[in-house]
């Protein structure tokens, strides 16, 4: 995506309070400096593109596409903000001009790295205006921090209401939906059979928060409770 | 199909050469043929049947930890088959998969006997389909078939052999049903050498595979490997193909990366993910298309599992093994021991007086007779009802019901349940157990659970503790010691923990099926555990014990007695001569009981010891030195300075156990 497209988009996301408020051109064109002819035209071509609803003499409003792209650009821009103001201790003033540079470069690794890095900042330094959230899958930045930190992996998706099989009852069906941990343990659970959208069943759990047997795919595993903990199904 | 055994096996459970003969005719061309296939489906019982060795066989995964070879002629061809260890997949999970697969790649059998259970078909085949990548010449053994139909799996060969193109056996091993069908396949592969059928996988990823190949052909690599299966390998990022790759071609790794960061993006999920549900997805739709399955119930087996992983009476079940295999031990052991000590008696009996009257005389009669007598009357009798009743737990797949009962014990000492399976087989010998750790998944959890293992009272031990204090002192100051003995294993076990860096990894076990132990079976391991003792560690007995009487004769060990004099009678409260049998016992711990015999000039310890002295004797020989052959282990699985430390710290145990339990005793009464 251009540098340019981005800068709108993070225009009328920052001038607009909710998604619903309209945005004007002549409110955009002073923000960006720009002029207002340049400024219609830009408009018409995000419009085109699906990232904003633009109606003329009325103003623009970000589509969820363009609300997407516009959370994603200001998060950089305000990670490094935080980034160079606390971690190298760059003057507040100048800390903007700096962002607005290098934040079309970042990468999204990066960008997960700096956030790791400063503990997952809530607010920027410049204007102490909240940074939008990743789109990571983590349930929360703890969760992110720790999978970090313990070299871990997932393979599967997160997108429905999911339970742990060490919380399950024995008997209970499910659907594996994702697996985290460290690679190698992946790759054995998968070897095993385990892929993403197998049905297994709980057969039993040992006592003393010992391990879980479950049947899949015509076999029986027995998983140990921390191994277990981090295997979730859509329970049937 | 005629079966002898060669009397070829010797020391403990390790002798591979044995050659078999099937319609013995002259030799035309050799063959070497591997049997390849997950853990616990039968691989080393067809082995045993086609080279006629002896193998060891239980009912829990991983008990092949070196590839085993031997040899068999059939129908005038001299065939090698190698018995490769249970792996699931060719990933790099465990060194025993690249093993696999370096051999099966790299030295290319003339046919890969491929042994499935064909009651968990469609896991098993996940495997064989990656022999089939791999393009090797594979047969495929649907093994346990007769267990498969007792399940309700009714199987259509044709229709599998079809869609897999590779030709299909059905066969119950352990009756020895199939095996001349699945050589005779095999030789028929080997002399034709036929294509492997290429499998296909959904489009998306085949167009991945595709691309990824053709750049790899472009690049001419030159690699052993087939190019289709190191596509496959790069996609699913496994880290040794990846660098064997790097080290020829960067333009390949590049696309590689290119190529996989965008299918991962496009398929929001990681590449080593999407194949192994690209492999499941092709496996269920084969078994899905040559299997049938009818529900049926099996209430024996069903009571017997919810029995053994109960919440009172698994643990009562765990126990029970473990007391009940040392007791039974005691009381069968007992038992014949006594008749045959009655018997021995009968032909002659160990004279004392002779060693001062005619040395000479003494040194025969006494040295090798007492030898014999001892290793009849205190060893054979208790070695033979263990191993009998520890196969037989082996092959009934208790041990991993007690394995998965565990497990949250065994967290306590930075392990999971399946180091259970080692510890206790430790009870048998030290060495094949230590040996049986590499079912564990890193080096620390070997090392620790070999570290246990040390501490467990091995039979030679257990017939130290039986033969000074279960027969001298009672019964239940023996059975006192082993609980006292497990205490120990728990405490330097958390030690060790804390010492050893590195975090614990968990459970991932399969759970083999319960089944009827086959007395046949267990009787051939016992006799096969109890020859390495005939053959190999009878003669030290007798050698060693006429060695004592003429070293005690000439007054040898007495500076040995003197220079131990301040640890063993005064720290430990042990008669003088003990320090020689401490030093004798490191050899081999029964040779403590025997050097006793020998020096005392009678199997009556109570003439030389006091049964405090036997309690506090035989609870240092139960913990203070791995034997030699237990050190060597050691030394090679895990170097020697992690051996000198391990015994160091057993030394030190005793030591520290054995005087403190001396001076309690001693208050005490």
């Amino acid at each position: 995506m251009q540098k340019s497209t981005q800068d709108y988009l993070k225009t009328v996301y920052n001038l607009s309070k909710n998604k619903e408020e309209v945005v004007t051109t002549t409110e955009i064109s002073q923000k960006l400096d720009v002029a207002p002819a340049s400024v219609t035209e830009m408009l018409k071509k995000l419009a085109e593109e699906g990232y904003i609803k633009y109606s003329p003499y009325h103003g623009s409003t970000l589509t969820e596409k363009g609300l997407k792209e516009a959370q994603k650009i200001t998060r950089k821009h305000r990670l490094l903000e935080s980034f160079l103001s606390n971690v190298l201790r760059i003057g507040k003033d100048k800390v903007h001009q700096e962002a607005c540079q290098m934040e079309h470069s970042l990468s999204d690794e990066a960008e997960e790295s700096l956030c790791r890095l400063l503990k997952h900042p809530d607010t920027c330094p410049d204007d102490n205006k909240t940074i939008p959230a990743c789109d990571l899958p983590f349930s929360n930045c703890e969760e992110c921090i720790q999978l970090h930190e313990k070299g871990l992996e997932q393979v599967g998706k997160r997108d429905k209401n999911l339970t742990s099989i060490r919380e399950l009852k024995s008997g209970t069906f499910g659907k594996i939906s994702f697996i985290r941990g460290e690679h190698k343990v992946l790759q054995r659970l998968l070897d095993m059979g385990l892929t993403p959208g197998t049905r297994i069943q709980i057969i039993k759990i040992a006592p003393m928060d010992g391990p879980v047997e479950i049947a899949v795919r015509g076999s029986k595993l027995a998983l140990g409770q921390n191994i277990a903990c981090n295997v979730f199904v859509e329970v049937e | 199909m005629t079966s002898q055994n060669t009397p070829a096996n010797t020391a403990d459970d390790c002798s591979k050469n044995n050659t078999h003969t099937i319609n013995a005719a002259k030799t035309d061309k050799q063959f070497t043929f591997a049997l390849a296939g997950n853990a616990n489906v039968g691989k080393s019982v067809i082995f045993n049947q086609l080279t006629g060795s002896n193998q060891i066989i239980g009912n829990w995964p991983g008990k092949t930890v070196d590839r085993a070879e031997g040899t068999l002629r059939f129908e005038g061809h001299d065939i090698k088959i190698i018995d490769l260890p249970g792996i699931y997949s060719f990933s790099t999970f465990s060194m025993e998969e690249i093993v696999s697969r370096d051999y099966i790649a790299l030295e290319r059998p003339d046919a890969v006997i491929n042994v499935v259970d064909a009651s968990v078909l469609e896991r098993n085949l996940f495997f064989t389909l990656q022999l089939i990548e791999m393009n090797a010449p594979v047969v495929l053994v649907l093994n346990q078939i007769d267990v498969a139909k007792n399940k309700g799996i009714l199987i259509d060969k044709n229709k599998l052999s079809a869609l897999l193109g590779v030709p299909i056996v059905f066969a119950t091993a352990t009756r020895g049903e199939g095996i001349y069908e699945a050589v005779t396949e095999a030789v028929k592969i080997a002399n034709s050498k036929p294509k492997s059928k290429q499998l296909k996988y959904h489009k998306d990823l085949e167009e991945q595979i595709e691309k990824l190949q053709h750049i790899i052909e472009k690049e001419k690599l030159n690699l052993t490997y087939p190019t289709r299966w190191i596509t496959i390998k790069l996609l699913e990022g496994d880290t040794e193909i990846t660098k064997l790759v790097a080290e020829k071609s960067k333009t390949v790794i590049l696309h590689l990366k290119l190529i996989s960061s965008e299918f991962e993006k496009h398929c929001q999920e990681k590449c080593f993910s999407i194949i192994a549900s690209e492999r499941y997805a092709l496996t269920s739709s084969i078994v899905a298309s040559s299997l049938q399955q009818e529900e049926i119930s099996h209430p024996l087996t069903d009571k017997l599992d919810w029995f053994a992983t109960h919440r009172i009476y698994g643990y009562l079940t765990a126990s029970a093994i473990i007391g009940g295999l040392l007791l039974w031990t005691f009381f069968v052991g007992n038992l014949f021991s006594g008749l045959i000590s009655q018997g021995l008696n009968l032909i002659y009996s160990v004279n004392p007086e002779l060693s001062t009257s005619t040395p000479i005389l003494s040194i025969i009669l006494n040295g090798f007779w007492g030898g014999i007598d001892a290793g009849l009357t205190l060893i054979i009798p208790f070695v033979i009802p263990f191993y009998l009743l520890l196969a037989l737990i082996e092959d009934s797949g208790l041990l991993t019901r007690v394995a998965f009962m565990m497990d949250s014990a065994m967290h306590k000492i930075g392990l999971h349940g399946k180091a259970l399976i080692p510890i206790i087989l430790g009870y048998g010998c030290s060495v094949p157990a230590i040996q049986s750790c590499k079912i564990m998944e890193t080096r620390r959890e070997r090392l620790l659970a070999a570290f246990a293992i040390t501490f467990a009272p091995c039979s030679a031990r257990t017939i130290v503790l039986f033969g000074m204090v279960g027969l001298f002192v009672g019964i239940h100051w023996a059975l006192l010691l082993y609980i006292v003995n497990l205490a120990i294993i728990f405490t330097m076990g958390r030690i060790a923990m804390k010492a050893v860096p590195g975090k614990s990894t968990g459970l991932i076990m399969e759970m083999s099926s319960f089944k009827r132990p086959s007395l046949k079976i267990a009787l051939k391991q016992t006799w096969t555990r109890t020859k390495s003792i005939i053959y190999i560690v009878f003669p030290i007995y007798i050698i060693g014990s006429a060695l004592i009487q003429i070293l005690y004769f000439y007054d040898i060990l007495t500076p040995i007695s003197n220079t131990l004099y301040p640890l063993t009678v005064l720290w430990l409260g042990l008669p003088a001569f003990a320090g020689i049998l401490l030093l004798l016992g490191a050899v081999r711990k029964e040779l403590i009981i025997l050097g006793a015999a020998a020096i005392l000039g009678t199997t009556n310890l109570l003439i030389g010891f006091t049964p405090i002295q036997l309690v506090i004797m035989a609870l240092v020989a139960m913990l203070y030195i791995p034997c030699v052959s237990t050190m060597t282990m050691l030394g090679k699985e895990f170097g020697w300075k992690t051996a000198a430390t391990i015994s160091l710290a057993n030394i030190s145990t005793a030591i520290i156990i054995g005087g403190l339990t001396f001076q309690i005793l001693n208050l005490l009464t």
